[in-house]
């Protein structure tokens, strides 16, 4: 039995370079391997709607063909695909997040849902729908990832850039999530608290929340949201507070709850959000957005000025054909331009209502004739909806009362009573 | 046969090759023909005392190798070879050996006591030969010392082949009593007394009853510690052993020891000889190298149930024991730095003095700065040296806060030194301390760090004139450029090194030119600080290393085409080619990468691959491994491009996959093949085929190193992942194989934390192949095909739960299975994961997980599972 090497490394790294890029290769394979499962897990659930007539060109140059959007492009390609998924025009959110400037903004302005407005009231409002106050403010999609966190307006344009504590929203020293982890909110950005108020949770550490109920998203939220500490006030690496909501179940209560009630933000009139709908990008009839001069300080819109004008004043976009419609899809008509006015397609322009050429045929909304009063702000990325041309028409008229919000609850249904509430799988 | 047996045995050993190989071939020829009679003949030529000393050792040596093998599957068939013997050819030959013990050819007893070693080690575990400790402690009364010798040497060699549970605790006492009895000072002779010692060394393992009771510990320790003051060195030195055996089994049990272990301790560093010495300052630093892991314990989960308890000895001895280390510094020797195999006191107690400081902490420098203070400055060099190996030894373990103000003075002293000490000596070591400077007080973890945009540029000065100076000062110069590069990895675009970038491969890129770069690995920490530059370059600085790309390649070319050879010009070529070709790894996994520079780095596509492909033509395993890591980086790069490689580059996977004895290879080549799948994706298929059968081979395979097989059963899911259902043809193989490995790992008997880690490497394994299985069929019509295998999934996944044995890793990917399989198997699969403990207990301890991929994964779980119940 011979002595024992007792010999310990003199003046070396306690690991070679060698091992290290061992080490290094190991770590990008498991590092990629657990991408390719994120992929694979999302590709039903989570890839964004992108309709491909809508996309510009110009931003497809942006992807050198490689394997990062190979994987989006060879979905594009394969027929079979094409058939069998209605995903195959989806582009993964990572590659969108890598899309600079205009494209970006497209992208973007593409993918929140947008409310309609409350022209009517629906069936089932106490059983279905949940109400919450809308904070005043800048509608906004915020999303986390790459160690930064960027808000962009509805227009796709962005409003903030900035370290949050959101996953993988700040460079800090600690890892807080890993690279590939993004997140997506539905935010209204509040002014005078300079908060994120939350209003909806579209992805979450990577995971699409679309295809669930508006039930699960908001319980989602709610659980998941204060856990980052995204609910803190401003710090170095966290520069503003977000927050959630109180969001009710649209009963009496409920209701004068939203209405009546003091929050921490300004109100701006009242969201209704249809508990079994998902997430859908665009209008829905199933999210609906209703107001009064109590409830917020912007029932009629305003002009730049900021001024309420004395007509009723609409932006709808002039199509080739001079067609001017809506936003919404598929687009409502609501006149024609002639030929000569025509400057140039594609052009949101602003018109004032006649009164009196306005009718009701059938419970829908004609416009009539419309008078031209100029181009649209050019910030600008929609046109109104139908939905809001009518409530500001009615809005001006015969509007929709909170009291006719509450006479349309259900007197028979007890309101303490959860037994109408769809069970939430644990 | 047998009569020539002793003339064969000593022609095996004959200078005259011819005579050797013949002998060679007649002993293969007699143990193939008659393997009993063979080995009879051996093991009577060993007993014999009549027979040459030479034929004896020779005939035990050979014995001994057909009982025993370094490889695990051939000394399985070994010891079946052994056991399915005739009996009393057994007991034959166990005779002939046990009188072998009796000899007084000390040659022929020491062979005999390894031979009995190993035929213990393959039969008591099976309750054989249960008579030998007897006989051999009947041997102890013997009055001869010489059989007293050889039989505690053999007790020595049975505790080390022999695992402590195989031995009842009364033999344990025995064995014990006769070892620490044979070590006492009343025993005279002194090969008797050192067997003894050396013996105990082995036997430590079996005393673990024996150290919790106190008269029997203290009775141990107290000869142990009589044993290092033996006037007999080579006693001393065992004694020393023991006691660095002793700190780490039963760091535990040492408290009321401490005191005197150190008085003896601190004279053998000071007075005894170097080997005792040495063994004496190991001692302190394995009670560091304790006391650090329990540190780190504490630091990262200490919980309720964790008993590990730290005794703060290093503290509390820290007054007594920096000074003593701190002498150790001055008895350099001349031209250690040169010497790749020097090891002595200076460079021990050196080296114990930063375990110290990684022990304590900020209480370190206090004691060390006056002893810095006073020689930095002495005209002899050991003094100046000594001084800076002390400072460069406490840099890591203190807080930033303690150290920052003395590095920033110390700092330009430092680099004045390198440039102009007279001592070469010196240089090296403020080069090295330079480093450590870089690698602790710099980077971005670094508060703040003593490297600022103006003393940047000094520094970089200093250290590209010093890779110019004589090799061992060079290479620690390349040493330090690689902590201060790797410090701003995480700077960004506007990192200060990129004014420097140019001129720093430059320099980098002469010093592998230099025509004694062979010496003190120059070479190779040039390229590992070229590597380090590369790794840490901005897109701002890429294009100067996309110049780098045809100059590596050009080197590489060059390395090829050298023919005709020396053996040794050869191995250095070949070490050479894998510099090169990790360079080129770390090149295209860094321009690969990035959107900003791929396109222009993929021009050079075509050539790497040739010249890797010409690389692996050449017969060495870790240009191979180096050469396909490369691979796998330029997969991942190439995309679905990498299609065109295939063809070529297939034979070499296959080649890799197949090398069962580089086994590194192997694992590697598994690895890759993952790569090219995530490249390829469904372009992939027309070599999967042939890629599977290999996979399934390996995994078939006892001559496999097991530690290849977890990255298989991932490789089953990257494969899966990209190819989808037209997996489908290998369901029938990977199922059944993933199964029985799943039913295998689920409730693995994992006795140690080194089984433990490998059952949940296999279990992370099994899991990632069904993820990527799972996956890979979903939105397909096939996925009732999955169906019938989603119980025993579920099972495998719930009885994970139950085993509550599972690291973070396998958690996590557990709890994403269980996702996937709802994802994709949806509502056919509700009634089942309803019933599964896995889908509630398992998902909710996941969903509160403190672990962020855990919780993500739960979360993804929970959503997939909200929709495969709720339809």
């Amino acid at each position: 039995m011979a002595p024992h090497e007792l010999r310990r490394p003199f003046k070396r790294p306690a690991i070679s370079d060698q091992q290290r890029r061992r080490d290094l290769a190991l770590i990008r394979q498991t590092q990629q391997r657990s991408d390719s499962q994120n992929r694979a897990r999302r590709l039903a659930s989570s890839l964004f709607d992108l309709p491909s007539h809508s996309f510009p060109d110009a931003c497809q140059a942006d992807f050198p063909d490689n394997v990062d959007v190979g994987y989006a492009i060879a979905l594009e390609q394969s027929p079979e695909l094409e058939a069998s998924s209605p995903t195959v025009r989806h582009l993964d959110f990572v590659q969108a997040s890598k899309l600079k400037g205009s494209a970006a903004r497209h992208w973007f302005a593409r993918q929140l849902m947008l409310t309609e407005w409350m022209i009517d009231v629906p069936p089932n409002l106490d059983r279905d729908w949940y109400v919450f106050a809308r904070p005043a403010g800048k509608r906004c999609f915020v999303v986390s990832s790459n160690g930064s966190t960027v808000s962009r307006l509805r227009n796709g344009s962005v409003l903030h850039h900035f370290p949050s504590s959101l996953p993988n929203g700040a460079r800090t020293k600690e890892i807080s999530a890993p690279s590939h982890v993004y997140c997506i909110l539905d935010c209204i950005f509040h002014e005078p608290d300079q908060t994120y108020y939350v209003i909806d949770m579209v992805c979450w550490r990577g995971y699409s929340l679309y295809d669930c109920s508006a039930e699960f998203r908001f319980f989602w939220l709610n659980s998941k949201l204060s856990e980052t500490g995204a609910c803190n006030p401003p710090s170095t690496y966290h520069r503003y507070r977000f927050s959630v909501v109180p969001i009710y179940d649209c009963n009496r209560i409920g209701l004068h709850k939203a209405y009546t009630g003091g929050f921490a933000f300004v109100k701006d009139g009242l969201l209704f959000y249809n508990r079994h709908a998902h997430y859908q990008t665009g209008n829905t009839p199933l999210a609906l957005v209703w107001k009064d001069e109590l409830c917020s300080q912007y029932v009629l819109d305003t002009d730049s000025e900021g001024h309420v004008p004395a007509e009723q004043q609409v932006v709808l976009e002039l199509q080739d054909d001079g067609k001017l419609t809506t936003s919404d899809d598929p687009p409502i008509l609501f006149g024609c331009l002639e030929k000569e006015i025509i400057q140039k397609a594609g052009n949101f322009l602003r018109f004032s209502v006649i009164d009196e050429c306005v009718r009701i045929v059938d419970g829908k909304l004609e416009l009539g004739d419309l008078k031209f009063v100029g181009k649209a702000n050019r910030a600008r990325a929609f046109a109104d909806s139908y939905s809001k041309v009518f409530f500001q028409y009615t809005a001006r008229h015969s509007p929709l009362q909170f009291q006719d919000l509450i006479a349309s609850l259900d007197p028979n249904l007890d309101e303490n009573s959860e037994s109408n509430d769809m069970e939430m799988i644990d | 046969m047998a009569m020539e047996i002793t003339q064969i045995l000593l022609n095996a050993q004959s200078i005259d090759a011819a005579s050797r190989k013949h002998a060679e071939e007649s002993l293969k020829q007699f143990q193939d023909q008659n393997f009993p009679s063979f080995l009879l003949s051996l093991s009577g030529e060993l007993a014999n005392n009549e027979k040459p000393v030479d034929s004896r050792k020779l005939a035990g040596l050979i014995l001994k190798n057909t009982l025993d093998a370094k490889e695990q599957h051939r000394k399985n068939e070994l010891a079946q070879r052994w056991l399915s013997l005739d009996a009393s050819v057994k007991a034959q030959v166990k005779a002939c050996l046990l009188q072998t013990l009796s000899s007084p050819v000390p040659d022929a007893r020491s062979t005999a006591s390894q031979v009995i070693a190993k035929i213990a080690g393959i039969e008591l575990p099976q309750k054989q030969w249960p008579e030998l400790i007897g006989i051999l402690l009947s041997n102890i009364h013997q009055l001869q010392p010489h059989v007293k010798q050889a039989t505690l040497e053999t007790l020595g060699y049975l505790c080390e082949e022999v695992s402590p549970e195989v031995a009842d605790q009364d033999q344990v006492n025995k064995i014990l009593t006769a070892v620490v009895q044979g070590m006492n000072a009343s025993e005279g002779n002194n090969d008797v007394r050192l067997a003894a010692t050396r013996a105990l060394y082995n036997a430590l393992g079996f005393a673990q009853a024996n150290f919790s009771n106190d008269m029997e510990r203290d009775y141990i320790m107290r000869v142990v510690c009589e044993a290092t003051l033996s006037p007999e060195v080579k006693i001393r030195q065992a004694a020393f052993e023991c006691l660095v055996a002793i700190s780490t089994t039963y760091y535990d049990k040492l408290a009321s020891y401490m005191q005197d272990i150190f008085n003896i301790t601190a004279k053998a560093v000071r007075e005894d000889e170097e080997p005792v010495a040495l063994q004496a300052i190991e001692f302190w630093s394995s009670i560091c190298d304790e006391e650090i892991d329990i540190l780190d314990e504490y630091g990262s989960d200490f919980t309720a149930d964790s008993d590990i308890h730290c005794f703060y000895f290093i503290k509390q001895a820290l007054p007594a024991l920096v000074p003593m280390l701190l002498e150790t510094l001055l008895k350099q020797e001349e031209g250690q730095d040169q010497d790749e195999g020097a090891w002595n006191i200076a460079m021990a107690g050196g080296t114990c003095l930063g375990l110290v400081a990684r022990t304590v902490g900020d209480d370190i420098v206090p004691l060390v700065m006056p002893f810095i203070e006073e020689n930095i400055t002495k005209p002899d060099w050991r003094q100046r040296e000594a001084a800076t190996y002390a400072f460069g030894s406490i840099l890591e373990g203190p807080s930033p806060e303690k150290l920052t103000p003395i590095v920033n003075v110390a700092l330009n002293f430092m680099l004045t030194a390198l440039m102009k000490d007279p001592n070469d000596h010196v240089k090296d070591t403020t080069a090295w301390t330079l480093g450590r400077i870089f690698e602790f007080m710099h980077g971005s973890t670094v508060e703040t760090s003593v490297i600022t945009r103006e003393n940047c540029h000094q520094i970089l000065t200093v250290l590209l004139q010093s890779m110019k100076d004589v090799p061992n000062v060079a290479e620690k110069a390349c040493g330090a450029l690689y902590f201060l590069v790797q410090g701003y990895e995480d700077s960004g675009s506007a990192s200060p090194l990129s004014p420097f970038f140019h001129d720093i491969i430059q320099a980098l890129l002469s010093v592998t030119h230099r025509d004694d770069a062979g010496e003190s690995r120059l070479r190779t920490a040039a390229y590992e600080s070229l590597n380090e530059v590369v790794r840490c370059s901005t897109e701002e600085t890429a294009p100067t290393v996309m110049q780098l790309v045809p100059v590596i390649m050009m080197e590489l070319h060059q390395t090829l085409e050298a023919q005709k050879l020396s053996m040794d010009e050869r191995e250095k070529q070949n070490e050479l080619q894998g510099l090169l070709c990790g360079c080129l790894q770390v090149i295209i996994q860094k321009l690969g990468s990035a959107e900003s520079s791929k396109y222009a780095f993929m021009q050079y596509a075509d050539q790497l691959m040739e010249l890797f492909l010409r690389v692996f033509a050449c017969r060495n395993a870790t240009v191979h491994e180096e050469a396909m890591l490369a691979i796998g980086a330029l997969a991942y790069a190439a995309g679905q491009n990498f299609v065109k490689y295939m063809q070529g580059f297939y034979p070499y996977l296959e080649m890799g996959l197949q090398n069962f004895e580089e086994y590194q290879v192997c694992a590697i080549t598994v690895g890759v093949v993952g790569d090219i799948c995530r490249a390829l994706e469904e372009k992939i298929l027309p070599f999967c085929d042939g890629i599977m059968t290999h996979l399934l081979k390996d995994l078939s395979s006892n001559l496999l190193h097991r530690s290849v097989k977890p990255p298989i059963f991932s490789c089953f899911g990257d494969i899966a992942l990209a190819i989808g259902e037209n997996f489908e043809k290998y369901l029938i193989y990977a199922m059944p194989m993933l199964q029985s490995a799943a039913e295998l790992s689920a409730h693995a008997a994992t006795v140690d934390d080194e089984m433990l880690e490998y059952t949940n490497q296999l279990r992370n394994g099994i899991l990632e192949a069904y993820s990527g299985i799972f996956q890979g069929f979903k939105n397909s019509p096939k996925t009732q095909l999955l169906m019938p295998f989603a119980p025993h999934i579920l099972q495998f996944l719930d009885s994970l739960y139950n085993e509550k044995d599972m690291d973070d890793v396998v958690m996590k990917a557990a709890i994403g299975v269980l996702g996937d399989l709802a994802d994709t198997l949806g509502t056919n699969a509700g009634p089942l994961i309803n019933q599964s403990v896995s889908s509630k207990d398992f998902l909710e301890e996941c969903l509160s997980s403190d672990d962020h991929l855990i919780k993500e994964s739960a979360d993804w779980a929970k959503l997939a599972i909200t929709r495969a119940i709720s339809g």
